[in-house]
């Protein structure tokens, strides 16, 4: 053992340099980074939102919203298609997953079954066909529409992919190109956004539906059956967005969607110079929106964002170019923003936040402060704590391994642009701190073998192989807590867990090959007749 | 220098009697345990039982701000977010004009959307206030966290015990989690005095530094369970709690030199670390301290009471040499 094999030398070097050019780039200031050869690495260490500031946003996609609404859609398909082919029903509902409805006579209910499979839902893909609802006639003489529930987790599932997609054109538009929303697990998203200490304008940005409808005012209703809470069939009551004027009674069926435009962006109106967003409509819409202009001159139509009214204008005559202008309360900024939210589309399916971490620069850098700080003190605390008790040589050894040991976990760290957080760099002084363990462990089993009258040799080599063994089997036990701690969640302590795991390695590599390079070398060049940590 | 290198001072071996105070220890130990248990459960309050609760596993937001140069004075505080009806507590320390603002958001409000509306409140009673931090916790979250949580500290400790018993023998891994219990009970019992007087909050982060502290302690168990079998090996005929005495004694100075620059470091971050690793240092300082204790206290006793499989012609079991 007291020997120096070439390919334990050649392996300490490699390592050694190996970290040493990782970390460089964190040691240098960055416009001398930037100059480096290009087959340097450049990647400094990966700071977490909590050292460098920003915000971190988990939302949730609502697939029950997006249930519902499938269901509520269907439902008015069904009731237009019933009306044309003249079914008498009642009852039509959507509850508890599944709408129903009460054909007047039971005599047709086979009949209408039979036409509702054929027309209700959307083909599945595959080669099974069939389509994504099932019809069904029940005991109690009703008819029931659900969804196949595998067909509807698969939607759903897409529907976030969708999310995430609209989410993504959001942001680019607003050239924050480094905010990158993941998906986590089945119906969740996570947005973490470097820098950003005000996340309420990127909730806005990214959390709103941004659904637009057209939907075409119904003033047939008298205000005391509204008031009576009679609403027709085939209305609903949509409330206005400045919360201050009444709510207007429109119809469900939207002839005209968001989805329809192809640009909008903020203007001004030409004659009060109130900020509005002004819209393009495709082909279709610009057909539809015409049509429905022509046929309704005199009657109001509600321009309609996430079940609320924008504004509800007069149509003054026919609008045949499919272009057009919103009115609302708007600022210019929130022209601004309408217009982004129209331009990449709406979201699929509503999206909740449940959890966001915001973190200011200010406190960030006061916490990367606060852990070098802490670093400095802890590491030079324990350097000369080592030199006391082992001396110069010994003490020596174990804080060369230990530099080693640091540069190897931060060459790492940077190589693999793991995510540093303030737990991590406490994780981080812990580790180097107890690394010292093996050192300690090797250095006793040594002076425990002199002391049973071993040569001096034979002493070295048996701390060594002795050691070896409780050293694996006592690191091994941070490589289990680091695991489970890795999958609690939340990046704070994600980041610990990642630390102490590289920690694990890289300390049973310098402790151990490191410490007995450098002894063999001592050993081999002074010839030494004792220990000089004695016994 | 005659001092120096101190190891050469230290008392080369010991021979204190651990196995004989372990009447007088380990029944002490049972009753802390008894009285941690009883402080993290009373009063029963979910989720968190006895200990103060973060947000991570209740649930709720806490609010970071300063707004110096005015005082941040609770009263003006309050009175500012009247009308949003959060029921919130302000917590006053440190640098003036640095409050500390925690609430839930009332039932059915979006808690991430009263966030904005608590700004714009506050930012008009004050003029310019600045957010130092904000985290919101929805409720599904919290209850996922807790729950991973105390699952995590379940599969940590399964994961130790089959460890042991793979690396050692089954009364080992016994004797060790016996030890791991011993150590994570009375660490819950600090973060519940602590908690009492509002220093640690039980979150994601005492979470991690238990694991933490079973990681340690279960490094202390293990350097000295190794030392304990080959003792074992080495003197068939010596009485058990001999065998262990003479064990614990020869891994003292190496318990003691790990133990102390582990606390210097933690110390240090306790110190410096500011109030994030404040409570994560605490933690693992006491679980270090306790993490030794139990390992001669709690795991060699329950080993001399389980007893070993001594069998002479167990075959020696050689552990892998370094190549």
């Amino acid at each position: 053992m007291m020997t120096l094999a070439r390919w334990k030398v050649i392996l300490v070097l490699l390592a050694t340099l190996l970290g040493l050019l990782f970390t460089l780039p964190n040691l240098l200031p960055a416009n001398v980074v930037a100059k480096l050869p290009p087959f340097m690495p450049k990647n400094t260490l990966h700071l977490g939102l909590d050292l460098q500031g920003g915000s971190s946003l988990l939302y949730s996609v609502d697939t029950a919203a997006l249930q519902a609404e499938r269901l509520n859609n269907t439902a008015e398909e069904i009731r237009g298609l019933l009306h044309d082919k003249q079914f008498a029903f009642t009852d039509l509902a959507v509850a508890n997953g599944a709408i129903t409805l009460r054909p007047t006579d039971a005599t047709q209910t086979n009949d209408i079954v039979n036409l509702l499979r054929q027309s209700v839902g959307a083909p599945l893909a595959g080669a099974g066909g069939g389509r994504d609802m099932t019809v069904t006639a029940t005991a109690d003489q009703r008819i029931r529409v659900a969804f196949v529930p595998e067909a509807f987790d698969a939607e759903a599932s897409k529907a976030v992919e969708q999310n995430i997609e609209v989410i993504r054109r959001r942001v680019d538009t607003t050239g924050a190109k480094e905010i990158n929303p993941v998906r986590q697990g089945k119906n969740r998203i996570i947005i973490e956004a470097a820098g950003e200490n005000d996340p309420e304008k990127l909730k806005r940005l990214i959390g709103q539906t941004a659904k637009l409808t057209f939907q075409m005012v119904d003033e047939s209703a008298s205000p005391e059956d509204l008031q009576a809470g009679r609403i027709p069939p085939g209305d609903e009551v949509v409330a206005s967005s400045d919360g201050i004027a009444p709510s207007y009674l429109v119809k469900k069926r939207a002839p005209v969607t968001g989805e329809m435009l192809t640009s909008a962006s903020p203007g001004f109106d030409q004659t009060t110079g109130q900020p509005v967003v002004q819209f393009r409509m495709n082909g279709a819409g610009a057909r539809r929106f015409g049509d429905i202009t022509r046929q309704n001159v005199g009657k109001r139509f509600a321009i309609i964002l996430d079940k609320k009214v924008i504004s509800a204008p007069v149509i003054e005559g026919p609008i045949p170019g499919g272009s057009g202008q919103i009115h609302g309360h708007f600022t210019q900024e929130s022209a601004n923003e309408l217009s982004v939210l129209l331009r990449a589309g709406a979201l699929p399916a509503p999206m909740k936040v449940e959890e966001q971490r915001t973190v200011g620069a200010e406190l960030g850098a006061d916490a990367v402060r606060a852990g070098a700080t802490s670093a400095i003190v802890g590491l030079v605390a324990t350097m000369v704590f080592m030199l006391l008790i082992y001396g110069m040589l010994f003490g020596g050894i174990s804080l060369v391994a230990l530099g080693v040991n640091a540069l190897m976990i931060l060459g790492v760290m940077s190589a693999t642009q793991a995510t540093l957080t303030l737990p991590g760099i406490a994780g981080l002084i812990l580790t180097l701190a107890v690394a010292v363990d093996a050192n300690v462990l090797i250095y006793e089993r040594m002076r425990d073998e002199l002391r049973a009258g071993r040569t001096l040799i034979a002493a070295m080599d048996a701390g060594f192989a002795r050691a070896w063994g409780t050293i694996f089997d006592a690191n091994m036990t941070h490589i289990f807590s680091a695991l489970i701690m890795f999958n609690l969640g939340s990046g704070p302590v994600k980041g610990f867990a990642w630390t102490l795991a590289i920690g694990v390695f890289t300390t049973v590599f310098s402790a151990v090959l490191v410490t007995q390079v450098l002894l063999a070398w001592w050993f081999l060049t002074t010839r030494p007749k004792t220990l000089p940590i004695g016994h | 220098m005659d001092f120096w290198p101190l190891i050469k001072v230290l008392p080369v071996r010991t021979h204190f009697r651990f196995v004989r105070l372990a009447r007088l220890f380990t029944p002490l130990s049972a009753l802390a345990i008894i009285g941690s248990l009883f402080l993290t459960l009373y009063p029963f309050k979910p989720p968190c039982g006895g200990l103060a609760c973060g947000i991570d596993f209740q649930g709720g937001t806490v609010m970071d701000i300063s707004t110096a140069p005015q005082p941040a004075d609770p009263a003006k505080i309050h009175a500012a977010l009247r009308g949003l009806n959060l029921n919130e507590t302000v917590q006053t320390a440190g640098a003036p004009g640095a409050a500390l603002l925690r609430f839930e958001a009332p039932k059915g409000a979006d808690a991430s959307a009263t966030v904005g509306r608590v700004q714009a409140a506050l930012n008009q009673a004050f003029g310019r206030v600045k957010f130092n931090s904000t985290d919101v916790v929805g409720p599904t979250v919290s209850g996922e966290l807790l729950g991973k949580g105390l699952l995590g500290l379940g599969l940590a400790i399964l994961a130790m015990l089959l460890y042991i018993w793979f690396r050692f023998e089954l009364q080992f891994g016994l004797g060790a989690v016996a030890a791991l219990f011993h150590d994570v009970f009375l660490t819950f019992g600090l973060i519940a005095i602590m908690g009492r007087f509002g220093k640690i909050e039980f979150d994601l982060k005492s979470v991690a530094a238990i694991l933490t502290i079973i990681g340690y302690s279960m490094n202390d168990t293990v350097v000295v369970f190794d030392r304990f079998r080959e003792n074992l090996r080495k003197y068939k005929r010596m009485p058990l709690g001999e065998v262990i005495d003479m064990s614990i004694n020869e891994m003292l100075t190496r318990t003691i030199i790990t133990s102390m620059t582990a606390v210097l470091a933690l110390v240090a971050l306790a110190f410096f670390g500011g109030p994030t690793l404040y409570g994560l240092s605490v933690i693992m300082l006491f679980g270090i301290a306790i993490g030794t204790y139990s390992s001669i206290y709690i795991a060699a006793p329950v080993i001399l009471l389980w007893g070993v499989k001594r069998a002479d012609e167990e075959p020696e079991i050689v552990t892998a040499p370094a190549r």
